[in-house]
């Protein structure tokens, strides 16, 4: 079953951010991703048995970048195992390989710099991509770097340490060069690349928020994310 | 004309009193208008991202428009750039389509920041100097394709670091901010397509990302649009040491940013 997030609208806004988890609605919870709100509830919240939270403030920032940068690693990590990376001509292996790099390089410097703050490793899912096949695997591809800029991009004004901001801005200027060498290669020679499905009149790349993001994610990922005390 | 020197004119400090004053009356209508969010829903173009979000600015007014300007000056450059080069018959035919797509979206770029300096922020956007693509004599850009676009990946990729070189100058800002980081990827991707168009020409071996301070094939003055570009170590940690991998690989990972002046530096020249 699809994973499902819920984010009722104004959540975030309550005062009470830290014990939102109404575990009393773990039964819906378990088909999927569930966040509900209950700013009444002043109890301590129970630790969660299954899934992960991210946390607050810049904490939370990069641990929803160590989420993504997990799935992303995971899924060039099983690319090189499979049928299209075995038959696929030299370029497109070096691409293959090259990000499957990259992207572990991402991970486990997140991983080292959260340390203990660090989320636990994320189940993933990839019963939706054909692994075998070259037009599936690029096209996941391109989800996950072009879904990794957008987020990166709509992330950025909640970073507060400076550090990291430049840090995160790193990292997604390569996560838009991946994202235009894969469209590259679906759509060779073409203007896809940049393509108008991202770019507005202004020039300006497309931005995600955090739901968007999570939403889009979670078709890949059985691990439930809390993400409800991000900033807003 | 120095570069430093015309974006020093946008300074009240060295303004004649007559452009002084039209700076500070600027500023005040300005902060008639209160605060950003108000002052966007007025600007004549649609400026989505503007009103889409949610905070207004903070930050210093003068210091943002300082640094839009500046990014101003480099679209105006990449603009003028890739204008010429479609209009000149350089580009071979089956490449055209990549190129006016660049173009555009370098006029869109002087479009956005123009409208957000003058009608936002209430400053001066810079007028578009004068370039000279040819650096004294030394390129032929718009005679020789191979040049162009290797000046195009250069200009490409010194875009990339000048605006990561600038987010934490506007991160007080979360509508500048956020506008500055949708451009900054827009660059990138421009970046990786004519890196690998050079390669699949067989003009050169770089890859979408840039390899250590690798400048490829590009010619030696390009040095400086590379340097710094082969850092394996973020935030205090080594990532070559922590995970194995290659440090080429892990250089690959991350770009690096570049100072104002370090940009300029590169910019200038190709200032007539």
């Amino acid at each position: 079953m699809k994973n499902e997030l819920i984010k009722p609208k104004g959540l975030v806004t309550n005062t009470n951010r830290r014990n939102f988890l109404k575990f009393g609605t773990m039964s819906v919870a378990g088909a999927g991703l569930l966040l509900m709100g209950c700013n009444d509830d002043d109890d301590m919240m129970p630790p969660m048995s299954e899934g992960v939270n991210l946390g607050s403030g810049d904490i939370g920032i990069l641990n929803y970048a160590y989420a993504l940068e997990q799935l992303e690693a995971a899924f060039y990590a099983t690319v090189l195992t499979g049928g299209y990376f075995a038959n696929a001509n030299a370029e497109e292996k070096t691409i293959m390989g090259d990000l499957e790099k990259h992207e572990r390089a991402h991970r486990e410097f997140f991983k080292a710099a959260l340390g203990s703050a660090a989320i636990a490793d994320l189940e993933v899912d990839f019963s939706s991509i054909d692994f075998n096949s070259r037009t599936s695997v690029l096209a996941a591809a391109k989800t996950f770097e072009d879904l990794g800029v957008a987020a990166y991009n709509g992330a950025g004004q909640f970073i507060e340490n400076v550090d990291y901001l430049v840090i995160a801005g790193k990292i997604v200027s390569v996560e838009a060069r991946h994202a235009a060498a894969i469209r590259d290669l679906i759509n060779p020679g073409s203007d896809d690349f940049a393509g108008d499905d991202l770019i507005d009149a202004n020039g300006l790349e497309r931005t995600l928020n955090f739901t968007d993001v999570l939403t889009a994610a979670s078709t890949y990922v059985k691990t439930p994310i809390d993400f409800s005390q991000l900033p807003s | 004309m120095n570069l430093l020197k015309l974006l020093d004119t946008m300074c009240p400090d060295t303004n004649s009193p007559e452009e002084k004053d039209m700076f500070f009356s600027r500023r005040e209508a300005f902060r008639q208008f209160g605060d950003l969010s108000k002052k966007v829903a007025m600007a004549a173009v649609p400026l989505g991202v503007l009103t889409a979000l949610p905070k207004v600015a903070k930050a210093d007014t003068e210091s943002l428009i300082g640094v839009l300007n500046y990014a101003l000056t480099l679209e105006h450059l990449e603009y003028r750039y890739y204008q010429t080069g479609v209009e000149s018959g350089v580009i071979e035919g089956a490449d055209l389509n990549i190129f006016t797509k660049i173009r555009d979206h370098e006029l869109a770029h002087v479009n956005f920041l123009t409208e957000v300096i003058g009608n936002v922020l209430g400053g001066m956007p810079v007028v578009e100097p004068e370039f000279d693509f040819t650096a004294g004599g030394n390129f032929a850009p718009f005679m020789d394709y191979p040049t162009f676009l290797a000046l195009a990946q250069a200009f490409e990729d010194t875009g990339v670091r000048a605006y990561k070189g600038q987010a934490g100058n506007v991160m007080e800002s979360d509508v500048v901010l956020t506008a500055a980081l949708s451009i900054h990827s827009v660059e990138a991707r421009h970046a990786s397509m004519v890196r690998r168009l050079r390669t699949k020409k067989g003009q050169d071996t770089v890859k979408g990302w840039i390899t250590n301070g690798s400048i490829g094939s590009l010619p030696a003055a390009t040095q400086a649009i590379y340097a710094g570009e082969e850092n394996v170590s973020h935030g205090g940690v080594d990532v070559t040491a922590l995970t194995g991998i290659d440090a080429a690989a892990v250089s690959e990972g991350w770009d690096e940013p570049l100072s104002k002046d370090q940009v300029l530096g590169i910019a200038s020249l190709f200032l007539a």
